[in-house]
């Protein structure tokens, strides 16, 4: 189709003519058709990994699934593995575990140690300041399992952790029986907050360099003490950065399990240091007297994956991420 | 309050950011630190307020050294190109701030930070965000919240470069007033001669880290002590020549190409002890369209073509070509100066500057 000459257009236009509508219509269906092929690889993927997986996991929970009866998959039976998870004499301490170490780890490692790496390594020079951060994000280029088996024997219970043969009388630990043997949950946070934090500490200090020096200088000529300028200035500056680490932390924790599975196995001891996604873990797969209870499993999962989604909703809501969405500023790009 | 900087300096690993600034500031004075980007005028700013360590050298108020004072007792106000407002706060919030941080009553920082938005002007604006105010509101809020802590000594990094020119011209009129009525001591960092010029008391010229000149702004435009003042001050800037002078029938003469002037002897003796070359300078203003009106007397005239011809409203800003020579020369538009005449100027040969080429110092003026 050839390009109408403007005379054309404006013939066109003076006397109503179809011609530009239906162009416009054309065009309309055009953009929407290639906006959904644009979005659609996504869309299909978050379908097929995310969306189906949930519903299949929600109908499972209404099963009774197992290794044990694999001859009947589909087999409903109501509301009875959320009884039996609610009834479960463990239950409260799962609970509790999991609130514990979530919300230790969080605020002592991902966000509060996260912070002081970051707010030190701001305050030191440059050069400096790198290199500390490079070492504290070193656990994170180690495998996982490496670092986690590297934590397990320094940490083994007496006579064989490094530790408690380097330092047998160190904390008062009776018998040298520490970290793994006397305070398994010590060893299971500092494990895990030792590498999380360094997450957060990258977010932070790229949030804290962006503030403009002028601000500091300000403050610090309006009589600001170090303390305060970190209150006043530096941490409502990073706001934003703070809540959503806090928000993404709290779920990645909720649903970490392959820490303690490596280290303490929920133990020592029942149920010592088990938390929910290590429950929901176990009852699936790893097999109670050879069975494994793949409904009771998902049963845990769903309720897990309920609660972070109502907490997901809390964060959003009390920590306004909508205010985050604003209008783009012209003039201060 | 009295500033004296004695050899003040600052390095960071080998570059040099102020070398040796040595100047003092009397009670009550403003004194612009004034120079092109990168010339050291901020980091000498922010070792007077006490961001910066000076690597040697004192910074003494009213006759005590305070280099190891931090900023906080240091009294000093401070308002910044950026306004450095903290964005999170409100008017308010920002205004009293330094009075919160000093613990004062609700009521008097209350009753203080009202004083001064009243000052400004600024008053209905109290609980205003910060991103909801235009430049010119912040620029006050940031004035008034320097003000507010009553101090001593007020320090400005290019506080109205990022406004536009007519708020620019509104604000140097209310800064100046509000500094000579308050009495406060200051120092305007800024690299607009113009706002030098017209704020100051004294100026201090620098250069590549070092004070080239300090003086009274009509010193510095009537009597450059060196070339970068003479070409830094000045707008348009001085036009400058490499001429000889050279001594015939009693006069002493400027020449070089199409230049030939007769010198006052006062002025072309103290340069004719240098042998070779010396740098001639003239202001576009010392010079004269010759007409009817106006004739050309022998020796005190230039001819060229003119190659550009801009026009500033009230005169025109002439681009001359004097025997390949570019010289700039601000012309009464009445004369209806066009590109491509070929133009007789009168010289003011009175105010011919002349610097030697070497040290770049004034032969005039030691």
């Amino acid at each position: 189709m050839t390009q109408p000459s403007e005379k054309e257009a404006l013939a066109r236009a003076a006397v109503g003519a179809p011609g530009p509508q239906r162009r416009t219509l054309g065009r309309r269906v055009r953009s929407t058709v290639s906006a959904y092929g644009f979005l659609g690889p996504a869309m299909a993927l978050v379908f097929v990994f995310f969306i189906a997986p949930g519903i299949l996991l929600l109908i499972l929970s209404f099963t009774d699934l197992s290794s044990a009866n694999f001859n009947d998959p589909w087999n409903i039976i109501g509301f009875a593995n959320f009884e039996r998870l609610f009834t479960d004499p463990f239950f409260p301490k799962i609970l509790r575990n999991t609130v514990f170490y979530v919300f230790t780890t969080l605020i002592l490692f991902n966000l509060g140690l996260a912070l002081v790496l970051a707010l030190v390594t701001t305050s030191i020079p440059r050069r400096t300041g790198f290199f500390f951060r490079l070492v504290w994000l070193l656990p994170r280029l180690t495998p996982s399992v490496v670092y986690i088996l590297m934590w397990r024997r320094i940490g083994q219970a007496d006579p064989y952790g490094i530790y408690n043969q380097l330092f047998p009388e160190v904390l008062g630990a009776s018998g040298g029986n520490l970290f793994l043997g006397g305070s398994p949950w010590t060893f299971v946070i500092l494990t895990n907050g030792f590498i999380g934090a360094s997450f957060g500490m990258i977010i932070f200090t790229s949030a804290l360099e962006s503030i403009p020096k002028d601000l500091l200088t300000a403050a610090k000529v309006d009589g600001a003490s170090m303390w305060r300028i970190i209150r006043d200035i530096k941490l409502p500056l990073i706001k934003w950065p703070l809540l959503f680490i806090a928000t993404y932390q709290t779920l990645s924790l909720l649903t970490s399990f392959e820490y303690i599975l490596l280290l303490t196995d929920g133990g020592p001891g029942l149920f010592t240091t088990e938390v929910w996604a290590l429950t929901a873990y176990k009852r699936a797969f790893a097999s109670y007297a050879g069975n494994s209870q793949w409904a009771f499993g998902a049963t845990w999962a769903i309720v897990l994956v309920t609660v972070a989604l109502l907490l997901a909703a809390v964060y959003v809501k009390l920590f306004k991420f909508n205010e985050l969405i604003e209008e783009p500023r012209i003039e201060n790009l | 309050m009295r500033v004296e900087l004695e050899n003040l300096s600052k390095s960071w690993d080998g570059v040099v950011g102020a070398d040796n600034i040595t100047l003092d500031i009397a009670d009550g004075e403003l004194v612009a630190f004034l120079g092109p980007s990168g010339c050291g005028k901020t980091t000498t700013l922010l070792m007077v307020a006490g961001i910066y360590k000076p690597t040697g050298g004192t910074i003494s108020f009213d006759g005590q050294i305070v280099n190891a004072v931090a900023p906080k007792d240091r009294g000093i106000g401070m308002v910044f190109q950026s306004y450095a407002l903290y964005p999170h706060m409100t008017v308010f919030g920002n205004i009293s701030y330094p009075l919160r941080l000093q613990k004062l009553e609700k009521d008097e920082i209350r009753q203080r930070v009202q004083q001064v938005v009243d000052m400004m002007g600024i008053g209905d604006l109290l609980d205003r965000k910060i991103a909801q105010l235009s430049g010119g509101q912040q620029q006050r809020v940031s004035l008034g919240r320097a003000l507010v802590k009553e101090p001593q000594l007020l320090l400005f990094d290019e506080p109205l470069s990022n406004l536009d020119a007519r708020l620019r011209l509104t604000m140097r009129g209310e800064i100046k007033r509000l500094q000579k009525d308050l009495g406060i001591t200051s120092i305007y960092v800024t690299h607009d001669q113009i706002e030098a010029m017209t704020m100051a008391d004294r100026i201090a010229v620098m250069s590549k880290g070092v004070l080239q000149a300090y003086d009274v702004p009509e010193a510095l435009y009537d009597r450059p002590k060196t070339l970068f003042v003479a070409g830094f001050v000045g707008n348009p800037p001085m036009n400058f020549f490499d001429v000889e002078i050279v001594q015939a029938d009693g006069d002493f003469r400027a020449k070089s190409g199409g230049i030939d002037l007769v010198i006052p002897s006062d002025r072309a003796e103290k340069a004719a002890a240098v042998k070779g070359k010396v740098v001639m300078g003239l202001r576009p203003e010392d010079v004269d369209l010759v007409d009817d009106t106006s004739p050309a007397t022998e020796g005190l005239t230039l001819t060229g073509e003119t190659t550009v011809v801009e026009p500033l409203g009230r005169e025109d800003l002439v681009q001359v070509s004097i025997d390949g020579v570019e010289m700039r020369v601000l012309v009464d538009k009445t004369k209806g100066v066009r590109v491509g005449d070929n133009i007789e100027l009168a010289v003011n040969t009175t105010k011919i500057q002349l610097f030697d080429p070497e040290t770049e110092q004034s032969l005039l003026w030691a």
